[in-house]
Order: structure tokens, then C-alpha cells, then sequence
């Protein structure tokens, strides 16, 4: 799966998660941007990793701040 | 405007490390500021017995102290402690690994390798150090920990310091661990943590088909039975003595301050090479030991605990009339059956919560309360821990006065 449809399956996923419906670029925050609170993270995560059939660690979860960098760190693990 | 007016512009915190807890402080004096007592600054003047003491000046019935099986005024496990006191003195000022293993710690170890019918045993100044320690030290760079997302903070602390790839699953889903510990990568090490019993919720692991699963793909088992050592399992030696898996288990983790009565931790293994953690496991070799009336009492009270099947049955009594109680008063309760000795009362905030607590508290009961983030889907909960010393009608008192709390509070 290249980036662009990694992007386009995650922008489904996170459609009931994006409850104000803010508008997603490569640089939207989950924390500031889509308020995200830990347990939403958690749930979200769970979802991305079924349905790419990948783990994304703690420390990897981390790292990724923004909705771009979900979908570069997905595009990679699902290679 | 210069630079420095622009940092005074930027208020008294600027620079101050501590600005990171005003949100914490804001919701404490929030709290404070409605009147209620401090939830978090109870003081127990006098304790009277492993159910009874006096807090803030009143007469109050303990039930949130995780004191399971009443071993706290033992007189056996008091006088152990004594004479343990007068012959070895106040304290071992040393590490394990140096002068701080007495004849006491050598004792305590024993007797938790026959409470558990296990080959090795390692004692720990606490239960939070036993998790710290084992976890950090087993799983390292580049292995993967599959765990719990309700998992305790000291296990996500082990996790952290060991710099292994955390890997949390939905509490409780078997599915959800299996899916996970097949994603990880060919060749990692592996390593399954599991609890007992949760302490938030009181609800026990599925831990038959977890451990089972764990061991299909190659995983190592830590299970931490800190809430159910002493009680649940024919010889009390948790849920996976219960769940009939305790062979199947690597490392049980313990520790000596719910059940056993004191302070402490433990780790209890199979493993042929299990030894050579009292060299390698920094919680363990950079701390002084616990003090030998400490490992005294734990001791004493490990060996009266496997004697302890009249005390099990009646604190399952206990745990199942609570339980039954408070569901026909109209609480919502953290589990739909009483699956251990805690049982948890669902609040519909932190306010009420609070109200509840300290109405409870102006009746003369202690329970426990537990807000996020400590707590799962950030509910506040009246975390009730139930006693073996409890008697029948302290039980029926207990009810009566979440009655009356409940409906002052509009709760009920």
C-alpha cells in the first residue's frame, strides 16, 4: 500500500474519533488539534493496528505527534 | 519593552519547573474549595485493628486498605516482629548484595518458596521495586513487553526503565493480546505481563487462555498477584493457582503490604537461572534491604497464610454480601459478580465522588478514592477492600451507611 492510500484508509478510520470534524492536513495534532484525550489514543490506536496488521509501540506512539507522521510511520510499518 | 520586562511581563512561573502541575493544583484547590475534606490528606490517628481506626478524630471502619486477610495485629506476626526487632535491631543499613541479607531475609525467602511451591525467591524493599526491578531487567532494548493497557504504574514504570517496546492491548481481551504477540517481530524477545486481580475495578484476568496463548507463541509470563496472594487459589497463591496455569507463569510478582501485612515485595520463578537477578537487578542492588522486624512479621505471616482456607471462606462471604448489597441499593459496581475482595462503586464525577467520600467518611467508613488518570475510562471510583476480620454485621453496618450517604449525595 503506497502513502496515499494508507492516508485515505486512516482518514476513514478516524472519521468517528474526529468528533468536531476538523479538518485533517499532514499537520494536524492529535492532542491540540483533534483533543485527543489518552483514551481516545488508545482505542484509535488499537484500530489502526488491526487494520494494518502492525504493532505501533509506546515508544513509537511517542514520537508521532501529528497526523502526517501517523501516516509515514504506517505507510513504513505495513512495508 | 527589554528582554527582561518581557519575562517578568510572562508572570512569576516563568522558569519554574513546577508550572507543569497547575493543572493538578487548580483541580485539588477546585476540590478543596467546595468544602469537602481532602481526600488525599487523611490521617489515622490511632488504629485499632485491621478494620477499625480513628481518622480525623472519629471512629471509623476501615474498608479501603487492602489489609485482605487481617495479618496486621496477628499476635504471632507482632511478636515475631518484636523479638526480630530486639535481637537484629532497627535496620540492616545496607544493600542485599552486601550487608543487608540477614538470617530474617533468608527466612522470608523460604518460606515464600513453600507458600508458592516454587524454586527461587527474591525479596524486594517493595512491591513497586519487585515490578520495577524484574521487568526492567528481563525485557531490555529490542524486546517487545505485551501488556495490559490497566496495567499498574509500577509495571509501566519497569517497562520504561528497561527501555523495551511496550505493547499495550484492551484490558482484559484475549483477542486483542493474541493479535498483538503474533505482530511481533521474528526473533524478539517476548514477554506477557498480566494482573491477577485489577485493582481499580476488582475484576479478575481470563488468565486460563491468556497464559495459555502467551506460551503458544513463545512468550515468557509475568503475572503480578498483588491483589489476590493470600486469598483467591485452594493455597492462596492467587488467580493462577485458580485459573489451575501457575506452572505455566515465569515470574509471579507480590508483595507484603496488602495481604501479608507489612511492607515489601517479592518475585517468586521456576526459572534454573533465576539467581542471578540479585546481581543484575539495579531496584534491587542499589537499595538498603527491609529492616528485620519487616521481614519477621512478612514471614511469620506468609506461613500462618497458608493455614488461612476458614479466613478465605469468610472473606469470600464478606466480598459477596457487600457486593450484593450495594447492587440492591442501586450503586453501579465495577464488576456484575464479586470476583475478589475489592469492590469498586462507580461515581458519576469527581465532585460527587469527593461529596460521596466525604459523606462516608462523616459516617465512619473509609473507602478509597480513586480519580483519573490512576483509574480506567477516567471514572472516579469509591474502591472498597474488604477484610477477613470484617464481621457479618460490620458488613450489614457498612450498607447502612452507604444508604444514607448515597441519598444525601443524591446518588441513589
Amino acid at each position: 500500500m503506497d502513502r496515499a492510500e494508507v492516508d485515505s484508509k486512516i482518514r476513514d478510520l478516524i472519521a468517528p474519533f474526529n468528533k468536531k470534524g476538523v479538518e485533517l492536513t499532514d499537520a494536524t495534532t492529535f492532542v491540540n488539534d483533534l483533543e485527543f484525550d489518552s483514551l481516545t489514543v488508545m482505542d484509535f490506536v488499537a484500530e489502526i493496528e488491526d487494520e494494518f496488521d502492525i504493532i505501533i509501540t509506546m515508544n513509537q506512539q511517542a514520537e508521532i505527534e501529528t497526523y502526517g507522521l501517523l501516516v509515514d510511520a504506517v505507510t513504513k510499518l505495513q512495508d | 519593552m527589554n528582554a527582561q520586562s518581557d519575562i517578568e511581563a510572562g508572570g512569576a512561573n516563568q522558569g519554574d519547573l513546577f508550572s507543569k502541575f497547575d493543572d493538578f493544583i487548580a483541580m485539588r484547590d477546585g476540590i478543596l474549595a467546595s468544602g469537602v475534606e481532602d481526600p488525599f490528606n487523611l490521617v489515622m490517628e490511632k488504629v485499632l485493628s485491621p478494620t477499625r481506626a480513628i481518622c480525623n478524630g472519629r471512629d471509623t471502619i476501615l474498608l479501603g486498605t487492602y489489609n485482605y486477610m487481617g495479618m496486621t495485629f496477628d499476635p504471632d506476626v507482632i511478636e515475631a516482629g518484636k523479638e526480630a526487632l530486639t535481637e537484629f535491631g532497627t535496620g540492616t543499613t545496607g544493600s542485599r548484595v552486601l550487608n543487608g541479607t540477614y538470617q530474617g531475609h533468608k527466612e522470608c525467602e523460604d518460606a515464600l518458596k513453600e507458600f508458592y511451591d516454587m524454586d527461587h525467591a527474591m525479596v524486594f524493599s517493595t512491591g513497586y521495586q519487585a515490578n520495577l526491578g524484574i521487568i526492567s531487567t528481563i525485557a531490555g532494548k529490542g524486546d517487545y513487553i505485551i501488556l495490559d493497557i490497566d496495567s499498574h504504574a509500577s509495571i509501566w514504570d519497569g517497562c520504561a526503565m528497561g527501555k523495551a517496546e511496550a505493547v499495550p492491548f484492551k484490558h482484559n481481551d484475549i483477542e486483542a493480546m493474541e493479535k498483538r504477540l503474533k505482530r511481533v517481530p521474528e526473533g524478539a524477545g517476548k514477554l506477557v505481563i498480566l494482573e491477577g486481580v485489577y485493582s481499580m475495578l476488582g475484576d479478575v484476568a481470563p488468565l486460563k487462555e491468556m497464559v495459555r496463548i502467551a506460551k503458544e507463541n513463545g512468550a515468557m509470563v509475568l503475572v503480578d498477584e498483588a491483589h489476590s496472594m493470600g486469598f483467591i487459589g485452594e493455597n492462596g497463591r492467587g488467580v493462577c493457582e485458580a485459573a489451575g496455569i501457575i506452572d505455566d507463569c515465569d515470574f509471579i510478582i507480590g508483595t507484603f503490604s496488602k495481604s501479608v501485612g507489612t511492607v515489601g515485595g517479592f518475585c517468586v520463578s521456576n526459572h534454573p537461572k533465576f539467581d542471578v537477578m540479585r546481581y543484575v537487578c539495579r531496584p534491587y542492588v542499589f537499595t538498603a534491604s527491609l529492616p528485620p522486624s519487616v521481614v519477621a512479621t512478612a514471614a511469620t505471616s506468609i506461613r500462618k497464610l497458608m493455614h488461612g482456607s476458614n479466613k478465605r471462606a469468610h472473606l469470600w462471604e464478606n466480598s459477596k454480601n457487600l457486593h450484593a448489597g450495594l447492587k440492591s441499593l442501586g450503586f453501579q459496581l465495577g464488576t456484575d459478580t464479586p470476583e475478589s475482595a475489592i469492590i469498586a462503586v462507580i461515581m458519576p464525577d469527581l465532585q460527587k465522588g469527593a461529596m460521596m467520600w466525604e459523606a462516608l467518611l462523616k459516617e465512619g467508613l473509609y473507602v478509597n478514592l480513586a480519580r483519573p488518570p490512576a483509574t480506567p475510562a477516567n471514572m472516579t471510583l469509591l474502591r472498597c477492600s474488604l477484610c477477613a476480620e470484617h464481621t457479618e454485621e460490620e458488613v450489614q453496618t457498612v450498607l447502612g451507611m452507604f444508604e444514607r450517604a448515597g441519598k444525601a449525595t443524591g446518588i441513589i
